[in-house]
């Protein structure tokens, strides 16, 4: 009788392996979870699949030459992984800037928050089965690759932000363009909201899902969209201005708990939504103020900063990016540290997994928006 | 938002011991020097001390420093005996938004200090790292393995100044 086959099932432990190769962990992340049927108890996530030996190869190379690598870190944001480890060597050097290259860096730097998080957003879309927008992010971001190709010829990794300057000047159409971008861009995110934001399913898979409460949040060093969707607002570009982040008149978005519970995955993702058009604001005022000037006149002949270390930070579209470099003198580092902020993001994961269903790590993971590039170095 | 020296002058009061704490500057940066028994009580305090509240680490970093005693070995490459490896710590808090740097440096030979994930919990990963690329022991951490490495890697740590590649790892070669 079925009965009595109800009576004596018992539901086991299972081990379950997700990844490496799995389209939604992003990249090669294993994720090794302790299952009661659908439902997890522990989790682990096993990195260090992309391991590439990034700061045992900086200790052989000098400084200018580290810059092509550090585009590889998170290759979803190199330029403003290049913004960070300039600043660090700036620092270390103790070198002005001429205001046009401060300008030129935080206009491809925001340009590329807005083409990091258009790739978060639809791709955090598609993990949870929502293909279309993941189509309208991407053909946005690919103007966005069109202006950097026209001013420095790579599209993905570019090598143009140097210690000192920019590789060289923005092309004479560069600001026109950008300009006849925001314009298109703006009712593009109203599109997106209409599509995506605001969408029942998507409400239904995101909202009250994947809770970082704030204390757990500020203990494990979350950073980014991700801390501010648990509501707190911190932003280095407000709290700690590094470069001329202080002439700009810009809000931090944080979440608000809209669809469901103050820090769930639909907050991580609204926050994203609503730093784009923060982005496209300070995009105005820096092609509006931008001075003419020489941008390779600081660049020095040789980088040999003094014996010492320097930490710099920087807002990445995924959080704090920061370069810890320690100098012994010489034309190569002596250490240099990456503080990943897709690493530190990943590392509360296990606290916030168990209790949750096996499809919700996909969306977990999504609405942290991890590069596996800048977590396994 | 307390300044260096008071921060200084609070944790000296407050640990007492020949050498325990001081201070140095290592280019402009103020570094506080804790000895390693001592990083755990350290952070505590300073992470739940009102006025200080210490409530996030950015980043630990381990370092070889490279000051001990160099040899240099037949096929070019370096051993080094004696000298120090340090760990610094990044802390920061977000409330009352100010940062400090600590520094624990332990002996080459016997790289033990104590963990602190029991205060911040990121410390966690950044301390498996500092242990699979230079070697430091972390006393009392709940789960001290490789993390970037494999697991089962037996070569030694990579970052350490006188690493040298293994010829063989599961069987396969590894120089190329």
């Amino acid at each position: 009788m079925s009965n009595t086959i109800t009576k004596n099932l018992k539901t086991d432990e299972m081990i379950l392996n997700m990844g490496p190769q799995h389209p939604s962990t992003h990249g090669v992340l294993r994720v090794e979870l302790k299952l009661d049927g659908e439902k997890i108890i522990e989790a682990e996530p096993h990195i260090g699949y992309l391991h590439r030996c990034f700061e045992k190869h900086c200790e052989a190379l000098t400084y200018p030459q580290i810059i092509p690598y550090v585009d590889r870190l998170d290759y979803l944001a190199s330029m403003n992984n290049e913004f960070g480890f300039v600043l660090a060597v700036e620092k270390l050097l103790k070198i002005e800037i001429p205001e046009r290259v401060e300008y030129i860096r935080v206009i491809t730097g925001e340009l590329q928050r807005i083409a990091s998080h258009l790739v978060a957003l639809g791709t955090f879309g598609l993990d949870v089965g929502a293909f279309t927008p993941f189509l309208f992010t991407f053909r946005d971001r690919e103007k966005i690759l069109n202006l950097f190709e026209i001013t420095c010829g790579a599209r993905l990794l570019y090598n143009y932000h140097w210690v000192g300057g920019v590789s060289h000047d923005l092309h004479p159409d560069f600001l026109r363009l950008t300009k006849e971008f925001i314009d298109y861009f703006r009712p593009k995110v109203e599109e997106l909201n209409g599509l995506l934001s605001y969408n029942k399913i998507f409400i239904e898979r995101t909202a009250n899902i994947g809770v970082i409460p704030v204390d757990v949040a500020i203990n494990y060093g979350v950073s980014g969209p991700s801390l501010r969707g648990s509501g707190i607002k911190w932003d280095i570009r407000k709290n700690d201005p590094y470069s001329i982040y202080n002439k700009f008149d810009f809000d931090i978005p944080v979440g608000q708990g809209l669809a469901g519970t103050l820090g769930d995955c639909w907050d991580r993702y609204f926050v994203r939504v609503l730093e784009i058009e923060q982005s496209l604001r300070i995009l105005e005022q820096a092609i509006a103020q931008i001075p003419e000037g020489d941008v390779t006149s600081a660049i020095p002949k040789r980088v040999k900063p003094n014996e010492g270390i320097s930490y710099a930070r920087v807002e990445n579209p995924k959080g704090e990016l920061g370069f810890f470099i320690v100098s012994k003198g010489g034309v190569q580092p002596m250490r240099v540290k990456v503080r990943a902020p897709s690493f530190v993001n990943l590392s509360v994961f296990p606290e916030i997994a168990p209790g949750h269903m096996v499809s919700d790590v996909v969306a977990i993971l999504g609405s942290l928006d991890i590069v596996l590039g800048e977590i396994d170095r | 938002m307390k300044s260096f020296e008071e921060i200084l002058e609070l944790l000296k009061s407050n640990f007492s011991g020949e050498n325990d704490i001081s201070s140095s500057k290592e280019g402009t940066e103020d570094i506080i020097n804790v000895s390693p028994s001592l990083i755990k009580e350290v952070s505590k305090f300073l992470a739940s001390t009102e006025g200080l509240e210490f409530d996030s680490l950015i980043l630990l970093s381990g370092v070889d420093d490279e000051n001990g005693e160099k040899v240099k070995q037949e096929d070019e490459s370096i051993d080094i005996t004696g000298g120090t490896l340090s760990v610094y710590y990044h802390i920061e808090s977000v409330k009352l938004v100010h940062k400090l740097i600590l520094k624990v440096s332990v002996e080459r030979e016997n790289p033990v200090t104590t963990s602190v994930s029991s205060v911040w919990g990121c410390a966690n990963w950044h301390e498996r790292e500092a242990f699979d690329m230079i070697g430091i022991i972390f006393n009392e951490h709940p789960d001290l393995k490789r993390i970037l490495m494999p697991y089962d890697w037996e070569g030694g740590y990579p970052l350490r100044k006188d690493y040298r590649n293994p010829e063989f790892y599961n069987g396969m070669k590894v120089p190329y």
